[in-house]
Order: C-alpha cells, then sequence, then structure tokens
C-alpha cells in the first residue's frame, strides 16, 4: 500500500497555490512533477560535476560520464533490454519517433504499407505521414469503437505481406485505452512487419518489458515519469539499430572523419550526435529509481483505485459523457457536459486551483471521430488523493451550474 | 463615445463585482445573451485559426465607421469578445488601429488576452486592427 500523504511530501511543487486555492493537480498526462529526491541528482549535478562527457581526461568528466552511463543501465535494466547500447538518449518520444521514421525512408519503398492506430498522438501520426510522402507508401489506419478500443478483426484485414511497418501507441494519451501491444506485435511479425510503441503514456503505470514484448521500437520520455523535460529514451533491437542510418551527424556519432569519409560510432553513439541532456539523462535514472522504489504493481493499484473512484463520481453530474471507457485504462478521464466547451470547464477549474488539459490533446483525428472540439482531461498520478478527485467532481459541478 | 471612454465605462463596471466569480458570470451571461454575428459570416475564411475554441470575425464599413461582429463556440470566449465588440465596433478605422487594450488587465481579464492563451482573443484583437489597417488604406 503506498502512503500517498507520505509520498505528497516528496513533492514541493504539490504545496503550492493557485489563484489562492490550493494546487489540485490534474495534469499528469501532459508532465508528471518531479519530486525533491529527482531535484536534488540536477542540483547536485550542476553543483558538483556539471562536465561534457565521453570526451574529456579530467576528473569532471569521468564522473559526468560514469553518471550518465549508470542512468543507461538503470533505463536498459527498468524496461528488460537485453544490452545497454540497445538504450538510445533523446529528447523525448517525438525525437524517438522522427529518428525511427527517418531511418526507415531508405528501406521503406513505393507501395509498402504501414499502419497506425487511430488513436495515436499527432507526433505519432505526422512522421509517418511525412515518411509516406517521402518514400510513396501508404499510410492505412487500424480503426476503433466507440469504447476507444481498437478493432482487432480490422487489423488482422489490413495485415499482409505489404506491410512493412506498424505504430502504435500503449496508451492513448487522450482516451487511457491500454492496447493490446503484444498481440499487435506478434501479428506484425508474423507478416515480417517491425513494430514501433509510443510508451510515453504507459510508462508512468506499466512497466513494460521490451524482451517480454519483442517489440522492435519503444520510445519513452521522461517528463512523464517523475523526471525532468527534454530527455526520453529510444529502445530499439540492436539488429535493427545497426541497420538503420545515422538520423543526424555531428560530434559523438563519428568513429573517424576526414573530408572524403566519415566511419560512424557503435551503438548507441551512432545515434547520440551532439552534446546530450547529460543531466537530464542521470536525472531520468533517478525518477526511474524513486518510481521502483514505490514499485510500479502498486503504483497501479492505487490509480486503478483513484480512476474508479473519480469515474463513478464524474458520471453523477447531470450531462456528462466519458471519452474511451475501454475495459483495460490508465487513470486517465475525458469527458464532456453536454451543451458546454471544454474550454469554458478548464477556464473555472483553473480559476479554481484545478489544473486539468482541454482541447483535442494532439490527438485530432480521435475528436473527429466522436464529433467534438475537444474534451476535458483529468489524468491521476500515484501522488493525487480521492480529497483531489472530490475538489474536481465540486469544481466541474460548479463550472455546470455556472454554464449551463 | 470614443473608445477611450467606453473602455472606461467598461473599468467602471467591473470594478463593482468583489471576485472572480462575479466576474466570470457576468462574462457568462453576456456571452449567453449576445447574438454577435450574422451566422451567414461564420465560414471557414472567418476562423482564427489554432485555437481551443473557435473565434469567427467579421468587419464592414458603415459609412466611416467599422462595425465588427464575431463569434465563438465557448461561452467565456464569447463573453470577452462581447466586451471587446462594444470597445471596438463602430469607430473609425485610425481610432481603432490606435487604441490600445489594457482594459482588459484592468478589469481582471488579463490571462485572457496572454499571447500564449489558446483562446483566439489575441489573434482577434490583431485581426480587428488589420481590419482597421485594411479600411483606412481604403478610406484614404
Amino acid at each position: 500500500m503506498l502512503d500517498v500523504l507520505k509520498i505528497r511530501n516528496d513533492f514541493p511543487i504539490l504545496n503550492r497555490e493557485v489563484n489562492g486555492k490550493p494546487l489540485v493537480y490534474l495534469d499528469n498526462a501532459a508532465t508528471s512533477q518531479t519530486p525533491q529526491q529527482v531535484i536534488d541528482v540536477i542540483v547536485d549535478y550542476y553543483s558538483r560535476y556539471n562536465a561534457n562527457i565521453h570526451r574529456g581526461v579530467h576528473a569532471l568528466s569521468q564522473e559526468a560520464t560514469d553518471m550518465y552511463e549508470q542512468a543507461r543501465l538503470k533505463i536498459q535494466a527498468h524496461f528488460n533490454m537485453e544490452k545497454s547500447h540497445e538504450v538510445i538518449f533523446t529528447s523525448g518520444t517525438t525525437h524517438g519517433i522522427n529518428l525511427i521514421a527517418n531511418g526507415f525512408s531508405s528501406i521503406i519503398k513505393e507501395g509498402d504499407e504501414i499502419l497506425v492506430s487511430a488513436m495515436e498522438h499527432h507526433s505519432n501520426i505526422v512522421p509517418w505521414q511525412m515518411l509516406a510522402e517521402r518514400t510513396g507508401a501508404v499510410l492505412k489506419v487500424i480503426p476503433m469503437n466507440d469504447e476507444g478500443e481498437l478493432l482487432m478483426d480490422e487489423y488482422d484485414q489490413l495485415l499482409s505481406n505489404n506491410t512493412k511497418l506498424v505504430f502504435c501507441n500503449h496508451v492513448s494519451n487522450a482516451l487511457g485505452t491500454v492496447n493490446p501491444i503484444a498481440e499487435i506485435i506478434k501479428k506484425a511479425h508474423e507478416v515480417g512487419a517491425a513494430v514501433l510503441v509510443d510508451g510515453a503514456q504507459a510508462s508512468p503505470h506499466i512497466k513494460a518489458d521490451v524482451q517480454q514484448l519483442d517489440v522492435d521500437f519503444y520510445t519513452v520520455s521522461a517528463h512523464k515519469m517523475c523526471g525532468p523535460t527534454g530527455v526520453g529514451v529510444l529502445y530499439g533491437k540492436d539488429e535493427w539499430l545497426n541497420k538503420l542510418p545515422p538520423y543526424q551527424g555531428g560530434g559523438e556519432m563519428i568513429a573517424e572523419v576526414t573530408f572524403e569519409k566519415t566511419t560512424y560510432a557503435d551503438l548507441p553513439h551512432k545515434f547520440e550526435a551532439g552534446t546530450p541532456n547529460i543531466c537530464g539523462g542521470i536525472a531520468f535514472g533517478a525518477a526511474l529509481d524513486y518510481m521502483n522504489n514505490l514499485g510500479f504493481d502498486e503504483i497501479a493499484t492505487y490509480e486503478n483505485e483513484l480512476l474508479e473512484y473519480a469515474t463513478q463520481k464524474l458520471l453523477q453530474i447531470e450531462g456528462l459523457r466519458i471519452y474511451g471507457t475501454a475495459k483495460e485504462k490508465t487513470s486517465v478521464i475525458s469527458f464532456n457536459i453536454e451543451g458546454i466547451h471544454p474550454y469554458d470547464i478548464g477556464t473555472i477549474l483553473d480559476k479554481l486551483g484545478i489544473a486539468v488539459r482541454t482541447g483535442h490533446h494532439c490527438a485530432q483525428p480521435i475528436m473527429d471521430f466522436y464529433g467534438i472540439p475537444g474534451t476535458v482531461r483529468a489524468s491521476f498520478s500515484f501522488y493525487n488523493t480521492k480529497e483531489e478527485v472530490d475538489k474536481l467532481v465540486e469544481g466541474v459541478e460548479r463550472a455546470r451550474t455556472m454554464l449551463v | 463615445m470614443g473608445i477611450k471612454a467606453i473602455q472606461e465605462e467598461i473599468v467602471d463596471e467591473f470594478s463593482m463585482f468583489e471576485d472572480w466569480m462575479q466576474r466570470y458570470e457576468y462574462m457568462i451571461e453576456l456571452g449567453k445573451s449576445l447574438p454577435l454575428i450574422n451566422e451567414k459570416y461564420k465560414t471557414e475564411d472567418n476562423i482564427i485559426k489554432g485555437c481551443q475554441s473557435k473565434v469567427w470575425v467579421h468587419a464592414e464599413l458603415e459609412e466611416d465607421k467599422l462595425v465588427f461582429t464575431a463569434d465563438s463556440d465557448a461561452i467565456i470566449t464569447k463573453g470577452i469578445i462581447a466586451i471587446l465588440i462594444r470597445a471596438f465596433s463602430n469607430q473609425k478605422p485610425q481610432d481603432i488601429i490606435d487604441a490600445d487594450t489594457e482594459f482588459i488587465d484592468e478589469i481582471g481579464l488579463k490571462e485572457h488576452l496572454s499571447p500564449t492563451r489558446a483562446n483566439g482573443l489575441v489573434s482577434m484583437v490583431k485581426q480587428l486592427k488589420l481590419y482597421a489597417v485594411a479600411y483606412q488604406t481604403q478610406l484614404n
């Protein structure tokens, strides 16, 4: 059992006020808050051993390199990757997706087919559209039902020997649906297609085992899992990473450079051009330590409890509809109230110190599917409480009374 | 009445409200009650893009004055539009070009006119001024 009140003391930001009210932070799917343990690591880095890595012979550079590489090992262990060079540090999930989309430009041919799920974030749609445009490949969509679940029968129909790539998020950011990625991966492999899973939304709730999933690429952002913004990780099976060309040229990623020819460095450095977000990488490792100390099973149990409590309470509000009612869901609730624009609800909630996300959540195709301009999205983390859910429900009720 | 005088009148009205709730309730009332635009002008061309709430703006010249009509699908946004229209519509283009929007700050709605707020109001004010510039050129 998580001691949530004790955990809350780890997060200094949770003590602040917004518009004269105690902050109720329910925008965790956009970014999670940072515990003092991670803030300390960031401060420690800049206070004691800030230096560029992998190059210097001096002590600070060596210390920073050791810490950065230790973080890589923590990430490898967390996601059960076979090899540490399968951990590619990126600036975040979007960077990871673009790296792969770019790499596949030389592999994908005209007429090849790329499948994406109907519930992708724009960052997992646009790079593939660009890839399809560059190569003449065809982009096809795996549809979903009203509950926000992928239609697996349709997926079976779409798969063929022409399918080269399949992209799907592990968890939908707008709906919270947990997609059956193990099945998606297995079926894609049966026709010889590679699979990239966007793990950004799943990573704070579910500990993915990339070997067990047999996934080809899995990408995450540190800031969704109590780490800092601007850093993330792309996992790729090493046979794929060896096959793909480098994404960006620069320092760090080379073995030898003359004006005639450059030979590239080995993995992972081939994909890590330039000075990385060193402090961010180290802090990401600390964030994983923090979450693993709490325990992902305990986190999931508690968040499910919050999800059920909030769902049941919110549904008592007149005219409220929840979008995304899949059987397997993380602690995300997207909703609207009949006749009220989500932006108006978000504005009133903000006045009450309650932070939610409103809008299309960078998933316009989902909004088009439901025929709505957007939703209000409340997303819960392990440091949220039932009292905060109550405040949300009171706030939404108040907004409804004002706006209807 | 000139733009400055109308703005002062609005500031006076808002000074009677004691807290944000009353201010917002007033704006919501404004948003609910006013027909702000002829339906035929709610076209794709008149939409200010890139915002969470849709905002439509239409302008036409009546003699030497510019008349604005606008609307939004979000009611608080619409309430603020009603206030902006009251301040800027039916004025000479040059006066609209010269006018400022600081009164929005004074009535406690500053956050809605923040350039980073995704509600379209900043773009709307910009659009009102662009119309004024265009029609001023025409008048010259």
